[in-house]
């Protein structure tokens, strides 16, 4: 061997031991100490990285985790109940159980019951057109239709229904994970609690106008009237701007308040059929109720339907 | 070589059709309806309450802050009901509903037309004038008047720019204004000029409006230090940073304002609504609306009430075409579609545009074909497409750092797309986001 492949070998080498050697002792001089609980936290979590806990990702949901003294404010929605005890369980910590919410749209305006007043050509996207204007009906608080927060979904719980050009929630698949409540321009999404069976009663409307223009606006607006909160035993029902809501902490899914309204403004989820009497009229909401109980048995998600563009004058 | 702006623009079809049209007084409506944000800013708080009999010109909000401005009855009548109404968004806004009843004008209103040229106004009271005769910048901005003449401390205004440029296809109000009130807008721009303490104002005219700047250059040879100078045609030259430039030949930072380069701009609108105000003690209560359109059968230039509704506008020029297929308040390029045509004549109005169905429509949105021409006529010098793409993803950080909020939302990256892609759409969305962002970022 030539002694130049010798001094070669030689001086590679000792620059190899000698970087090894800085970088062994950096490596100690500089090492992170990193609680090996948040690893085993965060392959209990379900990866989703939805932020629905409220953290940017699962890894700093993990993290906070590791650093509360009790988990009663940490929640993760999509694992639920059984994801936080194991993570209870990882930190030796009592799981604080949560009730399992679901998010419900707060709009019932199919086409049928809110005419169209013009036309949009925009962009196909909710923001964009709330921010340009009040909406292509008569009512400025209901669905616009442009399907954002089927978008935001990261979990197929969303799909725009052709008939009624508005999302529907699948039920089995929403993990209340707060994406559709925040991208919708018009806040119409409303984690409520899911209830037993998936009963779940609720004003399927955000209109603040007085009645006679709500009314006017759409067929199935909350018009104030305020019969429902008469109805109710449980004081479950407030009325603010002549819109009402039902506290889901106070209800107590007596249904009482459902034949009183008026507009059918308020809708009810997943219960029997009532056994038909006498003093009350058979109303057309039955069909509303039909289409209602549906949402959780379709699964397919349907494409969505991108006819509109900017406002025009239609009249 | 007549001056212009440097980066983009762009040459839509002109389409003055009511260039010819002497500006007619519209004869005044039954009722009015004037919203109390009219402006940018806070919205005014009204004064008056239901069942008050209010005179023409008579305060019925007041400034609710700095960035806010008074609103004025523009009808003397009954107040029918303060409550909310639609306005031309489709959103319902606190508007005061004013019942006409005769023309009874506040009595210390001038009403003479003569022409008053002597300015005796001391330099102080100048801005509370025109905060009191509720003036906002007439271009279509309704930014009020007196916060711009309001120059911090530090800053130093040193010339006053008149925009004359009416870029906006179409509209034809500032041109009518300028020929026929000529004198006017001349005294006005004195007026500023002392309020603001300069000695030099360029009046900036776009070369299609050869009557116009021949009228000013002969009147404002008995005014010192006002200037008209011709500009070449190209959109959108009546933005106050292309103005600026194209006159000035200096550029306002990014983020900055018109004051860091030591100039004020305002429209000849505003220029003759604060001869008004000063000289003839008359608010801000109507103002020059262009009706036209491809097939309208009148086309006009009216001077209107605020609070008019768009409807009795677009009758006096002779109805609503039956081919009518979108009905745009403002220009062409940075109007906005009206959902009902209820909706009052406020402020900035300065046009009603109607469109016959065949051009009314959006393209369909194709796939970018990344031609780039949306980068090449940005006035701005933004990369629109890409703006449009961060917006999509939702990465607003990216879109700060891309200068969106620099963005003056001119409408040109839409106009020129061969793929029609509702670029500005996207992009207005990225800025409401990316301020929101910025907002949420300066309370921490």
């Amino acid at each position: 061997m030539s002694p130049v492949v010798i001094i070669t070998i030689i001086s590679l080498s000792s620059i190899g031991i000698v970087s090894a050697l800085i970088l062994y002792f950096i490596a100690q001089k500089f090492k992170v100490f990193e609680d090996p609980r948040i690893d085993k936290v965060e392959e209990a979590l379900p990866s989703a990285n939805c932020g629905g806990c409220g953290f940017p990702g699962c890894r700093n949901f993990a993290e906070a985790c590791v650093k509360a003294d009790d988990l009663s404010n940490l929640h993760c929605p999509v694992g639920g109940n059984d994801t936080m005890s194991s993570v209870a369980s990882i930190l030796g910590m009592d799981a604080v159980a949560q009730v399992k919410k679901i998010a419900v749209l707060r709009c019932n305006g199919a086409c049928e019951y809110r005419p169209n007043t013009n036309i949009y050509e925009g962009a196909d996207n909710c923001t964009v057109a709330a921010n340009l204007y009040g909406g292509d009906t008569g009512c400025e608080f209901g669905c616009l239709g442009l399907g954002e927060c089927v978008e935001v979904c990261d979990f197929d719980a969303l799909y725009m229904d052709e008939k009624t050009g508005m999302p529907v929630v699948v039920e089995d698949n929403c993990t209340a994970c707060n994406a559709c409540v925040e991208v919708c321009p018009k806040d119409l999404f409303e984690l409520r609690k899911q209830g037993p069976k998936g009963r779940r009663i609720y004003i399927a409307c955000r209109n603040e106008d007085k009645g006679g223009i709500a009314k006017k606006a759409c067929a199935v607006a909350c018009i104030g009237c305020s019969k429902c909160v008469k109805e109710c035993p449980h004081d479950a029902i407030t009325i603010e701007n002549f819109l009402a809501f039902i506290h889901d902490d106070k209800c107590k899914l007596c249904r009482k308040c459902v034949p009183v309204c008026p507009t059918n403004a308020i809708l009810e989820t997943n219960f029997p059929p009532r056994k038909p009497k006498p003093e009350i009229k058979k109303e057309p909401v039955v069909d509303l109720k039909q289409s209602i109980v549906a949402e959780g048995k379709v699964n397919e998600p349907e494409a969505k339907n991108n006819s509109n563009k900017e406002t025009s004058d239609n009249n | 070589m007549l001056k212009t702006f440097s980066k983009g623009g762009i040459h839509p079809p002109e389409n003055k059709f009511s260039v010819d049209k002497a500006i007619e007084v519209l004869p005044l409506p039954q009722k009015v309806s004037i919203p109390i944000a009219q402006h940018i800013g806070a919205p005014a708080t009204p004064v008056v309450n239901k069942n008050d009999e209010v005179k023409t010109g008579q305060i019925i909000a007041k400034s609710a802050g700095f960035v806010s401005t008074n609103i004025h009855s523009s009808v003397s009548g009954k107040v029918v009901k303060i409550d909310k109404i639609v306005e031309s968004s489709g959103y319902k806004k606190t508007s005061v509903v004013i019942e006409v009843k005769g023309d009874e004008w506040v009595e210390t209103i001038d009403r003479s037309l003569d022409l008053k040229k002597e300015i005796t106004i001391e330099q102080s009271d100048i801005i509370n004038k025109i905060l009191d005769a509720g003036i906002v910048g007439l271009g279509g901005a309704t930014f009020p008047s007196h916060v711009k003449l309001s120059v911090p401390k530090g800053k130093k205004a040193e010339i006053l720019i008149i925009n004359g440029v009416e870029c906006e296809p179409y509209l034809t109000s500032d041109h009518r204004l300028m020929l026929e009130k000529g004198e006017e807008v001349l005294v006005g721009t004195k007026i500023l000029m002392k309020a603001l303490g300069v000695t030099k104002a360029i009046i900036g005219i776009e070369n299609n409006k050869k009557d116009a700047i021949e009228h000013l250059i002969s009147l404002s040879k008995e005014y010192d230090g006002i200037e008209v100078n011709a500009l070449k045609v190209k959109y959108p030259q009546g933005g106050e940073k292309q103005l600026i430039q194209a006159l000035i030949n200096r550029e306002v930072p990014s983020g900055g304002l018109p004051i860091d380069v030591g100039a004020v701009v305002h429209n000849v609108g505003t220029a003759y609504a604060v001869y008004e105000a000063v000289q003839k003690n008359k608010p801000l209560f109507e103002r020059v609306v262009t009706v036209t359109g491809d097939s309208i059968q009148k086309t006009s230039n009216f001077i209107a009430r605020i609070g008019t509704p768009v409807s009795e506008l677009i009758e006096a020029a002779g109805g609503k075409p039956d081919d009518t297929g979108k009905i745009v308040s403002g220009g062409p390029m940075m109007g906005k579609a009206l959902n009902s045509l209820d909706a009052p004549v406020t402020k900035g109005t300065s046009g009603i545009l109607l469109f016959p169905e065949n051009k009314a429509h959006r393209k369909e949105t194709k796939p970018c074909i990344r031609c780039a021409k949306c980068v090449s006529v940005c006035p701005m010098g933004l990369e629109p497409f890409l703006l449009m793409t961060l917006t999509q993803k939702r990465l607003f950080d990216k879109v700060e750092k891309e200068n969106a909020l620099d963005c003056i939302e001119c409408g040109s990256c839409s106009y020129t797309c061969p793929a029609d892609r509702p670029l500005l759409d996207y992009i207005r969305l990225g800025k409401s986001n990316v301020s929101q962002i910025i907002r949420s970022r300066n309370k921490k």
